[in-house]
């Protein structure tokens, strides 16, 4: 097992940047994610890392080793593919024991490492099968049997739940993340859904438009988002976003473009007298008999919780209640901001800014 | 005004019309006619005359297996039957190994690659006869731009006689075949090695394989449909050639070239042996499904190929 280190790395296609420079350390036995929306650059830097995309400058290390001029098969890497990559001519067992066989391990070494994979995930009654033969989450699990069998220094894993239902990907999830937590093999995982990485992650990278917008614990990156994109991408229904500036004679105060005024629990200096964000989370919002009045749009109820959607001055705002809550679209409701969560960002940076 | 009559037409159509089998024999009829007239009907006719001793100009009577009893003994026919196997075998392997060898070529990140794949089809574009002719001139006992290239460096004092010698002659022609058809086998096995995932060639490589286990444990093992197709339509090809032979050689020097489609031809059309020209060109049937059913049983239908059970 080894860590990873990316070094002012970058990617151009042609002339066209993709990766903009990124540094992320990722610590021996850390499960991190890499998220972002398409496009941003996180399967490329993926498979830079696998050695199946050309680096253009910078370094990427494994364990200590600059893996830069690597063949992918001297990485000691594992990868799992979105669209599994089983050979389909191969069975299960052979599909697993593929690497094994290329290495010129001996028959009984294979037997015996194939049978403890297909064991830890279930295959073991599958292994005369083929691919063609097995339902979508079957070769999922193949297609980890034979990243495991190799016992590799970092197992990559390339968006390896999209191709599942709904269903078979939340169960999916909690087999990888215990599978982690069993092997305690670096990894690194490539997803565009932000609730698998805050379900699964140590770390999580968020990247945007080839550059890393922040790195942190799923909980750090929900509470203290560094600025707009994060605060807008992580968190299911989206952080709430309001334009406008603080009171000049009351801080405390935020003005939103429409007059409507929001409460702050303590502005930060940098915040006078600039165009501002009002950020606030869907569950930072308490029914109350008074506060702000606010008129309801559209309700949808889950039965663990309510979403609703109200106006709240000129402004669409969702919030989450755990409670049922009999009201009907038209009517009014009273909501009581919950102002220690409320974030500032600065709009023309983007950034959040601290308190 | 007479009344008119009382029977209710039926809101659709016709009754006959309403009948499925009836309905599907006459929309297979057309083609079935096609087929009758110009496949069955002269496939049947060549077995019928193979059984008969009619010559040009004279209608034969049956007189059963008489023409293979005498081919059995004729020592030019079963020459015949050597070269066409020496000839198959030798042009296949050679197609193959080459075509395949082109496809992979052709699948890499080359520039200008649509141009060079557009080239590689030009053999098979060109008419045979044409491209046969312009062997001949190749091929010439005197001015053989070949033979010619190599006086000129130095390495040969006389020119080859690529077609009078039998040794020669056999090589000139295959050569000839394998040059015209490798754009069918390489072009056909490009298509096929395209339908290989990318993800598969980068899994192996992960895996840790060199390009050469790529190639053994990954590439081959997905092609091999592909290839049992190509390949058997480039031996039935092969085994059935007649213009190459009939421009360059016409089966000579002494039927070393003599293929059994070049003979029966010979044998049935100038010679005037209908009877046993058309038994010639039977003799090349048994072979000829020989390689059908091998490809069909050996090779074409694998286990991983057919969907699951559940």
């Amino acid at each position: 097992m080894a860590g990873v280190d990316f070094v002012d790395v970058r990617k151009s296609f042609g002339a066209f940047p993709v990766i903009k420079g990124v540094d992320i350390q990722i610590e021996d036995g850390e499960f991190v994610i890499l998220v972002g929306p398409s496009g941003c650059g996180k399967s490329t830097l993926l498979r830079m890392l696998a050695g199946l995309e050309n680096i253009t400058a910078g370094e990427i290390r494994i364990g200590g080793r600059t893996v830069n001029a690597l063949p992918p098969k001297d990485r000691d890497i594992a990868m799992v593919f979105q669209n599994y990559a089983l050979y389909p001519h191969m069975t299960v067992a052979d599909n697993m024991a593929f690497s094994l066989m290329l290495n010129g391990s001996p028959k009984a070494e294979i037997d015996k490492r194939v049978n403890a994979a297909a064991d830890i995930l279930g295959l073991t009654k599958l292994l005369d099968r083929f691919p063609r033969q097995l339902s979508g989450g079957q070769r999922q699990r193949v297609a980890m049997g034979r990243a495991i069998v190799r016992d590799p220094q970092v197992f990559l894993f390339d968006e390896p739940l999209s191709n599942l239902d709904a269903k078979l990907r939340v169960a999916m999830r909690a087999e990888i993340k215990e599978l982690h937590q069993r092997l305690k093999t670096t990894t690194v995982y490539v997803t565009h859904d932000q609730i698998e990485a805050m379900t699964m992650a140590d770390k999580i990278v968020v990247m945007h438009d080839g550059v890393v917008e922040q790195v942190g614990a799923p909980l750090e990156l929900y509470d203290r988002p560094a600025n707009l994109f994060v605060a807008g991408f992580i968190g299911s229904p989206a952080m709430n976003m309001i334009r406008g500036r603080l009171d000049p004679g009351d801080p405390t105060r935020f003005v939103a473009t429409d007059g409507t005024t929001l409460p702050v629990h303590r502005p930060p200096a940098a915040a006078k007298g600039r165009d501002l964000v009002y950020g606030l989370r869907p569950e930072y919002m308490a029914l109350a008999g008074e506060g702000q009045p606010a008129e309801v749009v559209v309700i949808e109820p889950t039965g663990y919780e309510t979403q609703m959607i109200v106006r709240l001055g000129g402004t669409d705002v969702t919030c989450v209640f755990r409670e049922r809550v009999d009201v009907r679209p038209g009517e009014t409701i009273h909501l009581k901001i919950d102002a220690e969560h409320v974030h500032l960002f600065d709009v023309e940076s983007g950034s959040r800014l601290f308190d | 005004m007479t009344t008119v009559p009382t029977t209710q037409p039926t809101a659709t159509s016709a009754p006959w019309l309403q009948n499925n089998n009836l309905l599907g024999f006459f929309f297979m009829l057309p083609a079935a006619v096609f087929l009758v007239c110009f496949l069955t009907y002269p496939l049947g006719l060549g077995v019928w005359l193979g059984f008969t001793d009619t010559r040009i100009g004279r209608d034969g009577v049956f007189i059963g297996l008489e023409n293979y009893v005498f081919l059995a003994g004729d020592k030019v026919f079963w020459l015949a039957v050597f070269n066409t196997l020496f000839y198959t075998l030798i042009a296949s392997i050679l197609k193959f190994a080459l075509g395949l060898w082109l496809a992979l070529l052709l699948n890499e990140n080359l520039p200008c690659k649509s141009f060079f794949r557009a080239i590689v089809l030009l053999p098979w574009v060109v008419p045979t006869v044409l491209s046969a002719l312009a062997f001949w001139w190749i091929f010439d006992s005197q001015f053989s731009i070949i033979s010619w290239s190599l006086m000129q460096l130095g390495l040969i004092d006389a020119p080859i006689n690529f077609l009078g010698d039998p040794t020669n002659a056999r090589m000139s022609v295959i050569a000839a075949n394998v040059w015209r058809g490798i754009p069918f086998v390489a072009i056909s096995l490009l298509a096929g090695l395209q339908t290989i995932p990318a993800s598969l060639q980068e899994a192996a490589s992960l895996d840790g394989a060199t390009n050469w286990q790529r190639f053994r444990y990954v590439t081959l093992p997905m092609l091999t449909p592909i290839i049992a197709v190509v390949m058997t339509f480039s031996v039935l090809f092969t085994f059935t050639d007649f213009q190459l032979i009939y421009v360059l050689t016409k089966g000579g020097p002494v039927n070393a070239t003599h293929l059994m489609a070049t003979l029966s031809f010979q044998r049935g059309i100038p010679g005037g042996q209908l009877g046993e020209g058309a038994a010639i060109a039977v003799a090349m049937i048994p072979f000829l499904l020989g390689a059908i059913m091998f490809s069909f049983f050996g090779l074409q239908r694998r286990k991983w190929q057919q969907g699951g059970q559940d």
